[in-house]
């Protein structure tokens, strides 16, 4: 009975508290997703990308004001999204999907040795960004602005990728991409540019998740992206890869989930909660909650 | 002479020849100045080559992309670590938990029976051999749910599980047996390099022999058409977990070996960038090729820890460059590495092994 009540006591604040996690981890899961969606291809990278995010605000504010640094942020983490598929994963388009995934791997490692060096790899103070870290009183809690906005953005955000997905041109491309790589090709689909545009989406939707995740972390270091980046993945697993919907509902459940487990006091193994769910997807539904269904051919 | 006998005995000349070897580089790095740094690096290399060997087995020899690596090196390092601390140096190293619930340490075990030059020895062996034991349990438990997926997703699924072992491990209700967050230290361990060689060159033997066997062939099989495989007559399932358990077995071992090396362990160095290091020396190696993982990782190892040191000085800046700086050498090498991934896939050996590149070499000759 105590444990229940000790439970209702702080289920307002935990549940303030995943919903804001769940929309940064729906952020990053739906860079994961658009890309899986269309190459097939984890994209481990990912996670790296949104940890450049936050060094380069931290960079740019100390040499232009905030409301530069956020766009300036925004558009570099772009280019970098933009030139690693051009690099490192436009060579390899008719290899072996093995192949381009070790290829992210290295990325991944390229990232974090260079991040290191340039950082000298001690953790930085990420700088505040005036409004959305003012504190302010919600259900009886204090709590950073930013714990508010994030689901409200992140659901903007993906209203509106939903309506470029379903009512542009581009996004009629991406959709055939992703039905048809060889056959969207015939068809006329510039496959090339429509995959850059997937990059160009996913890392600036990894940019502003960044902006979210670092407010209300405050630290930045060049392993820090792994963690939410690997999570975010789970979130994208669990939704069925591939489904913007599901990276979504994967992403708010993981983060919800965590943070109920973080408040009944087993912190320990909110992480290993969120990877045991993924294995349990895996086995009972291996294509996600949305998921399409694979077929294998002979 | 048969084909496995050869084998055996081509390979036990090359551990013996390698042991010689060893001996000599150590004594070489000893009388040196400057070259102690390579004593270091051949030990780390050779623990890695055995890692690297049993990634290979999975990734290049059965198709199945796993990337639990670091899951299994955490249970055999931190069991070695366990079994192997001297009783008297216990309530030193378990300081906050009375001193553990082992109360026991196989190398003094082994000396009351044995004698004080061979029992440390056989102690020592046999906690590498429970290393194995028990990384290969959990390689088998692991294995009973996720080998049913295929390819990326069997690769994110064991991902998870070597996360989830990382949490496990550095449970509260653990520590005990585990000291908790904290490092286990102060544990016996093969002071010369060439113990290192002598493990490492038997587990790789036996690898080669298991995949020359008919075993072997049936991975094979597997990896390059598992419908057909299954059609003639190859059991998937047992082959897949025989391939996962063994090389979880041989990442046991060679998890605790680099315990060893590494003379302290905790639990939150073994993240997935290490599984990764291993991915990427199995890649630059050659898919499917042991001898090539072997060299791949010396390679790695030397490149990364050794020579390309001189980046990570910036006394060395030429005309107030500032260039380089501590961390410059990975960046350089990370770059070489994914030259590598991008434009020579197939790696340094691709699926050829040392002695083919001999043969092939004798062939031309014969008919000219």
């Amino acid at each position: 009975m105590s444990v229940i009540l000790q439970l209702l006591n702080v289920l307002p604040a935990a549940l303030l508290a995943g919903v804001s996690a769940g929309g940064q981890y729906a952020l990053i899961a739906l860079g994961y997703t658009m890309v899986y969606g269309i190459l097939r291809l984890i994209n481990f990278a990912h996670g790296d990308i949104f940890t450049v995010a936050g060094f380069v605000m931290f960079y740019a504010v100390t040499a232009m004001p905030v409301y530069l640094a956020i766009p300036v942020t925004i558009l570099l983490t772009v280019l970098l999204g933009f030139t690693v598929e051009r690099l490192a994963y436009k060579p390899l388009r008719s290899a072996p999907r093995m192949s381009v995934m070790i290829s992210a791997i290295g990325v991944s490692y390229l990232l974090q040795n260079l991040m290191w060096y340039i950082t000298g790899g001690q953790p930085q103070q990420y700088p505040v960004i005036p409004w959305i870290s003012d504190k302010i009183q919600i259900f009886g809690q204090e709590t950073k602005r930013v714990t508010v906005i994030t689901p409200l953005l992140t659901v903007a955000l993906i209203l509106l990728l939903l309506v470029l997905i379903k009512r542009t041109k581009l996004g009629l491309a991406m959709r055939a991409a992703s039905r048809d790589f060889e056959t969207a090709r015939l068809m006329g689909v510039k496959i090339n540019s429509v995959i850059s545009m997937t990059f160009v989406i996913g890392s600036f939707l990894a940019a502003v998740g960044s902006f979210l995740f670092f407010s209300n972390y405050s630290t930045v270091s060049p392993t820090v992206g792994t963690m939410p980046g690997l999570k975010a993945f789970v979130a994208a697993v669990f939704g069925g890869i591939g489904s913007i919907p599901g990276a979504v509902v994967g992403g708010f459940l993981i983060g919800i989930c965590e943070n109920l487990i973080r408040a009944m006091g087993y912190s320990t193994f909110s992480d290993a909660f969120t990877f045991a769910l993924l294995i349990l997807v895996l086995c009972l539904k291996p294509t996600g909650l949305f998921g399409e269904k694979l077929e294998e051919k002979v | 002479m048969k084909k496995a006998n050869r084998t055996i005995l081509t390979g036990l000349g090359a551990i013996a020849l390698l042991t010689v070897v060893s001996v000599g580089a150590e004594a070489l790095a000893g009388s040196v100045s400057g070259l102690s740094i390579m004593l270091a690096v051949l030990k780390k290399a050779t623990v890695y080559s055995l890692l690297a060997v049993s990634m290979n087995l999975l990734n290049g020899f059965t198709g199945l992309f796993s990337l639990g690596q670091a899951g299994f090196m955490l249970v055999g390092a931190y069991t070695y670590a366990i079994l192997t601390i001297p009783v008297a140096k216990r309530a030193g190293v378990y300081q906050y938990y009375d001193g553990g619930v082992v109360q026991f340490s196989l190398p003094e075990m082994f000396s009351g029976v044995l004698g004080g030059t061979v029992g440390p020895v056989v102690g020592m062996v046999a906690a590498l051999l429970v290393c194995g034991a028990l990384a290969a349990f959990f390689g088998w438990l692991i294995g009973l749910p996720v080998l049913r997926l295929k390819s990326d997703y069997l690769a994110i699924a064991t991902l998870g599980f070597a996360e989830i072992m990382r949490t496990f491990i550095q449970f509260e209700g653990f520590a005990p047996l585990t000291n908790g967050s904290n490092t286990l230290r102060q544990y016996t361990t093969f002071k010369h390099l060439y113990p290192y060689v002598i493990v490492v060159g038997i587990c790789i033997l036996l690898l080669v022999l298991l995949v020359n066997s008919s075993y072997g062939r049936a991975f094979k099989a597997i990896r390059d058409d598992e419908i057909a495989a299954e059609a003639m007559g190859i059991n998937l399932a047992k082959h897949k977990m025989m391939s996962f358990v063994i090389s979880s077995f041989f990442a046991g071992v060679g998890g605790g070996l680099m315990a060893m090396y590494t003379s302290s362990v905790q639990a939150k160095g073994f993240t997935a960038a290490m599984t990764y290091e291993i991915l990427l020396m199995v890649v630059i190696g050659g898919i499917g090729s042991i001898t090539g993982s072997i060299l791949a990782s010396f390679l790695f190892i030397g490149c990364s820890e050794w020579w390309l040191r001189f980046l990570d000085d910036s006394a060395n800046n030429i005309g107030g460059m500032k260039l380089l700086a501590p961390g410059f050498r990975m960046v350089v090498f990370s770059v070489i590495v994914m030259i590598i991934v991008l434009f020579f896939r197939r790696g340094i050996m691709g699926s050829k092994e040392l002695p083919d590149l001999f043969k092939k070499r004798q062939g031309k000759e014969g008919t000219r």
